[in-house]
């Protein structure tokens, strides 16, 4: 047997969902039995069959990924219940199974899964697909890039009329359902309390958070989700905020994209600059715009 | 003078992997520590707290890196963007070499994120020492590979595990990290002399040394880093060091972490065979 033959057998039996009590299944997916497959490609020892052999890789596989995974979206955990969360965690792995070489990606491709299949959350779609944004904008914040903050001396010679701003790549801006910011943080705090914990705070605890999910009412907010001093920061922000960010970050002009914000918003005429010179003073000190030397380069180009 | 021509850093001496719960530990305290080994693909990311961390640690101690997920006996190519990240890894921390284990784990681009046995084929071997020197060509840094613990064999094997790493190593031209708790625990999965393993690895070749705990099983040893490390794998380590020389040693403790200077203190045990391996160079 050739060797991607072979691998491509293995990681098949390997990726094969376990059964309700963690052992591997009789059955593979294309229907043969997993004992032959496992005795066709792995030898038996004095101790192991084949297929228990085997089941030492496909057990390891889903306990790594789904632990993994569960420290990612502990959010979403308390949104949908622990057994739920588990069921919608394994056809999420079917069906998304991990393509890069970290970990920290496994939940890249979440948001869009749920939104396709919205079964697993039944009532709650909106605020599962919610707290899914929140929690990988989270991850992104963490580690994404950071670019060079932009210092007013960058913007020295530059058309205002044509300037662009670029906000750092780590930052998320988010236009929720509900108010989760403050649900996550606290499900966080639990779960590094529950570190230390007995059962019985465990179960007080668990109690409290299942109100809390139950009680949560939509009620739209922005929110950007940044990194500080390497803090990741969730900031709500307003409507008027939300737009003009959201068209810079689309590569509008900084006129457009005040214009266009500002277009039906219901602060009257006379107060607009002051609110956006307290917007831009406060986006600029939280060091939320980046260089980006090659459009840098060109706007001040199309100015000579 | 180094042991061996794929051992050019003898002063490395006794490292400690570099976990995040000792983080606050060795930043303030600032022990005293030949050297840490990072997991390199901790750290293959564009930004945020783990790079910074990572800078305050280069700026006192030496580093080198340990992957987990280069995957030299996987049949398919290694990634671009992998390859982009680690090139830009090693330019940061300056690791005098690069170590990834002799095993597969990804296959038609679909990752297990497990270190999976390979089979011990002429085929394997060359497709892997191809793919070794081609991370090395790209990264311009000596490559190390680890032997791994394994659960299971596979019918289609022409050789032992050990004739394997011989056979790739001479291929590739390339060192190894000796883990001598994986020989322990594959020796005890496998039915197999632990010290035959030892005394077949072309100790010219080998860079560094790796031990760590493991957990019983009633019928099979798994490879956990979560235990101090018993005597039959300090005698299996003891013997490699009277066969290799002073080599850099590093223990792995990966889960249910212990204090930092439970884990040094455990990691200095492997001191006594390197003074005598010292003394033994000097007569």
């Amino acid at each position: 047997m050739k060797l991607l033959s072979l691998q491509r057998r293995m990681a098949r039996a390997v990726m094969t969902p376990l059964t309700r009590s963690e052992r591997m299944r009789s059955v593979a997916p294309d229907g043969r039995s997993m004992r032959t497959v496992a005795s066709r490609i792995i030898k038996p020892n004095d101790r192991l069959t084949s297929f228990e052999r085997l089941e030492i890789y496909n057990r390891q596989y889903w306990f790594r990924v789904l632990s993994a995974f569960a420290e990612d979206f502990q959010g979403l955990r308390a949104v949908l219940g622990g057994r739920r969360f588990d069921a919608m965690a394994k056809a999420y792995l079917m069906d998304c199974p991990s393509q890069s070489f970290t970990l920290r990606n496994l939940g890249s491709r979440l948001v869009g899964w749920l939104q396709k299949h919205p079964a697993w959350a039944g009532s709650r779609q909106n605020l599962a697909v919610d707290m899914a944004r929140l929690e990988w904008a989270d991850i992104e914040a963490f580690d994404g890039k950071r670019e060079p903050p932009l210092k007013p001396e960058d913007l020295a010679g530059v058309n205002p009329v044509k300037l662009h701003l670029w906000l750092q790549p780590y930052i998320s801006l988010l236009a929720l359902r509900y108010p989760l910011d403050d649900l996550l943080l606290e499900v966080r705090k639990d779960a590094s309390e529950l570190d230390i914990a007995s059962n019985t705070f465990s179960e007080r605890h668990k109690r409290k958070r299942v109100t809390q999910v139950a009680r949560l009412k939509p009620s739209p907010i922005f929110l950007v989700v940044h990194r500080l001093d390497e803090d990741v920061y969730f900031r709500r922000i307003d409507g008027e905020e939300f737009a003009i960010l959201s068209a810079l970050r689309a590569g509008k002009t900084l006129n457009a994209a005040i214009e266009s914000a500002l277009r039906r918003t219901s602060i009257a005429a006379k107060d607009r600059a002051v609110h956006v010179e307290k917007w831009f003073h406060t986006w600029s000190a939280l060091d939320w715009f980046c260089r980006q030397e090659r459009h840098l380069k060109n706007e001040k180009a199309a100015l000579r | 003078m180094p042991a061996n021509a794929f051992n050019n850093f003898t002063d490395y001496g006794i490292g400690i992997g570099l976990r995040s719960p000792h983080y606050n530990h060795i930043l303030t305290r600032k022990p005293v520590v030949d050297w840490f080994e990072i997991i390199s693909e901790n750290f293959m990311i564009d930004g945020g707290r783990p790079l910074r961390i990572l800078d305050q640690i280069l700026e006192q101690y030496k580093v080198v890196q340990h992957g987990v997920s280069m995957y030299f006996g996987s049949a398919e190519r290694v990634g671009r963007e992998h390859l982009r990240r680690l090139k830009e890894l090693v330019k940061r921390t300056k690791t005098p070499w690069l170590t990834d284990h002799l095993c597969w784990g990804s296959v038609d681009g679909r990752y297990t994120h497990d270190l999976l046995p390979m089979p011990y084929t002429f085929e394997a071997a060359k497709i892997t020492a191809q793919k070794v020197c081609e991370v090395r060509d790209f990264l311009e840094v000596p490559i190390a590979v680890e032997n791994v613990s394994s659960y299971a064999e596979f019918h289609v094997s022409e050789m032992t595990e050990w004739e394997f790493l011989n056979e790739v190593v001479e291929r590739a031209d390339c060192g190894i990290l000796l883990d001598v708790n994986n020989i322990y625990v594959s020796s005890k999965n496998h039915s197999f002399d632990p010290f035959t393993y030892v005394n077949s690895v072309p100790a010219e070749r080998v860079a560094q040394i790796h031990i760590a705990g493991h957990s019983k099983f009633k019928k099979y040893i798994l490879d956990t880093h979560d235990h101090p490390v018993i005597d039959p794998v300090w005698k299996l380590y003891a013997r490699a060091i009277e066969r290799v020389g002073h080599t850099a040693t590093l223990l792995e403790w990966d889960d249910s972490i212990p204090s930092f200077d439970e884990v040094h203190d455990e990691a200095l045990k492997a001191n006594r065979f390197l003074a005598s391996a010292s003394l033994a160079a000097a007569v």
